[in-house]
């Protein structure tokens, strides 16, 4: 399992363990963290598991996808750093990784 | 291998420009009768290319369920070329992963309107309205952006409670003991309000925006409907009124609504009249038919399921659940359409460039293979969320978040009012393969 801290707009954080290869999004979905949706079910079709990542764990989630950067560029909410969750599979080198909302998803 | 796959097409897709109005008479099956049994009875059994899907016949009866069901078993992708001189012919696409394909693929499937745009029916050559669902990227992303931010989470939070307000205020004027048009006291209600709000319309003519609203999807060929260059004079007088307001707005300083955010924003500050009046048509039907009829779909499942109706009143923190459910459950726009920019291959059937592709949303959303039990209406269905209503991809509707907000807040209000809404008889439905709503249902409150 990988930890990984989900923490909302309001600085709440949820602390939960994900199945190594699991996504992020599935993450918090499956482990009730609330702010993150998934309405598309994981194909970066939706923006409704926009996160935000720390710069030190930017590097090891990788880049976004042509159709996830384009979802992202769509939400008023987009930053550098912005990545959907769906997209980033849980892996040992993510251990203790924290994971930003935004206010709101769309 | 492309090479090796059948061209299943029967009859050639007609180009764009070859079907002339007024349209050919429409081939419909010669049956005793239409109604829903005899009809149902036939769509079992049809050969699946006897069947024009996009003829209104199966959207007011509400049919066309059984060969939705018949097409994502036996023939998931198909082409319908039958009344090809009305629609040209077009590709069903009607599973839950060929739809998010196509509509995750905007590069190979297209939304521009001068190819004909994102309904069914093309749209008119001679009356062509730009609005940015129907545009492709780069245009489509930064005219999208000028408007996001009237639906952002953050200007939600300041609608909500004049929501609430309002929903109390029509609810409580509802009359008790009698038969009375849910549709007309509630769901246009409620919508034209929300939509004035919206535009810094004046609330007193929020009836006109439900009007062009329905003009601009209403079938011209349907009798008692506008014709089409009827149609297109009402909507120049739409233009007008609204060009009125934008003169008042572009020098004034910014009033959060969406005719000051277009003139305002400088990807749209510029808009040809034409794509003006193509924007506002967008987010007038985009804002009214859609929840006006899952407003009206939530009532009429509740009453078809009153197990569910008794689960609702015993546990109310079901209403956000439920509200996706009911979006599911209905799918207020039945369909989107696209057209291939090249030939490809989409569920092992090879589509040509220039093809119509229409992406069945109401199909999608019953599709057994991703969905359990989905002809099922279940209010805390688990992960309710992930449904096609809204579409997928770069053109997923831009208010859904509203929508949720609008029918949680109505809910929430009926709950604490009334121990039921009983409805008296079956709907009268929207003749029309892509707004699939309702024109009437008649309720009655207890006294």
């Amino acid at each position: 399992m990988v930890k990984i801290i989900y923490v909302e707009h309001n600085g709440t954080r949820h602390e939960v363990n994900v199945a190594d290869g699991e996504n992020l999004m599935e993450g918090a979905v499956q482990n009730n963290v609330p702010g993150i949706d998934g309405d598309c079910g994981g194909n970066a079709a939706c923006a409704t598991c926009h996160c935000y990542i720390p710069a030190e764990w930017e590097a090891l989630t990788g880049s976004r996808s042509d159709l996830e950067d384009s979802m992202i560029e769509l939400a008023d909410t987009a930053k550098p750093n912005s990545r959907l969750a769906c997209q980033i599979k849980a892996s040992a080198a993510l251990d203790g990784m924290e994971v930003h909302m935004p206010a709101t998803q769309h | 291998m492309a090479t090796q796959l059948k061209d299943t097409r029967e009859t050639q897709s007609l180009p764009q420009g070859s079907v002339t109005w007024p349209l050919p008479p429409r081939v419909r099956p010669d049956l005793p009768n239409h109604d829903k049994a005899t009809l149902e009875a036939y769509l079992a059994t049809a050969p699946l290319d006897e069947v024009d899907i996009a003829d209104p016949l199966w959207w007011e009866t509400d049919t066309h369920h059984v060969y939705f069901k018949r097409l994502r078993a036996e023939a998931p992708v198909f082409f319908t070329s039958v009344n090809n001189n009305r629609h040209r012919g077009f590709w069903n696409v009607t599973r839950w992963n060929d739809v998010m394909a196509v509509d995750t693929n905007h590069q190979v499937f297209s939304s521009e309107a001068t190819l004909g745009g994102i309904t069914l029916f093309d749209m008119d050559p001679d009356f062509i309205m730009p609005m940015f669902i129907a545009m492709d990227p780069p245009k489509h992303d930064v005219q999208r952006k000028a408007v996001n931010p009237i639906v952002s989470g953050q200007n939600l939070a300041s609608y909500e409670s004049l929501i609430r307000e309002r929903t109390a205020e029509v609810l409580d004027g509802l009359p008790r003991g009698e038969a009375f048009d849910w549709v007309d006291r509630v769901s246009i209600e409620l919508t034209s309000r929300m939509l004035a709000t919206l535009f810094g319309w004046p609330q007193e003519r929020r009836r006109m925006l439900t009007y062009w609203s329905d003009i601009s999807t209403a079938d011209p060929e349907l009798p008692g409907n506008p014709g089409k260059e009827e149609r297109q004079g009402i909507l120049l007088g739409m233009l007008q009124e609204f060009t009125m307001l934008w003169n008042e707005r572009v020098n004034a300083e910014p009033t959060g609504d969406l005719v000051s955010m277009l003139a305002h924003n400088s990807a749209t500050r510029n808009m040809p009249p034409m794509e003006f009046m193509g924007n506002l048509v967008l987010l007038i039907v985009g804002g009214n038919d859609t929840t006006r009829n899952s407003i009206t779909g939530g009532l009429y499942f509740l009453n078809k399921n009153p197990a569910e109706y008794a689960k609702l009143k015993a546990n109310p923190g079901l209403v956000e659940n439920m509200v996706s459910e009911i979006i599911r459950y209905q799918t207020p726009l039945a369909h989107m359409r696209r057209t291939a920019l090249q030939d490809t291959v989409l569920g092992g059937q090879l589509i040509h460039k220039g093809d119509k592709v229409v992406m069945w949303y109401s199909s999608a959303n019953r599709d057994d293979s991703v969905l359990d039990n989905p002809d099922a209406f279940i209010i805390d269905r688990p992960r309710a969320r992930q449904h096609m209503a809204f579409g997928f991809g770069i053109h997923r509707c831009v208010g859904n978040r509203l929508a949720e907000l609008q029918l949680k807040i109505l809910w929430e209000e009926i709950l604490k009012r009334f121990d039921h809404i009983e409805v008296l008889e079956e709907p009268e439905r929207v003749p029309s393969a892509f707004v699939k709503g309702y024109n009437k249902l008649m309720v009655r409150i207890p006294a």
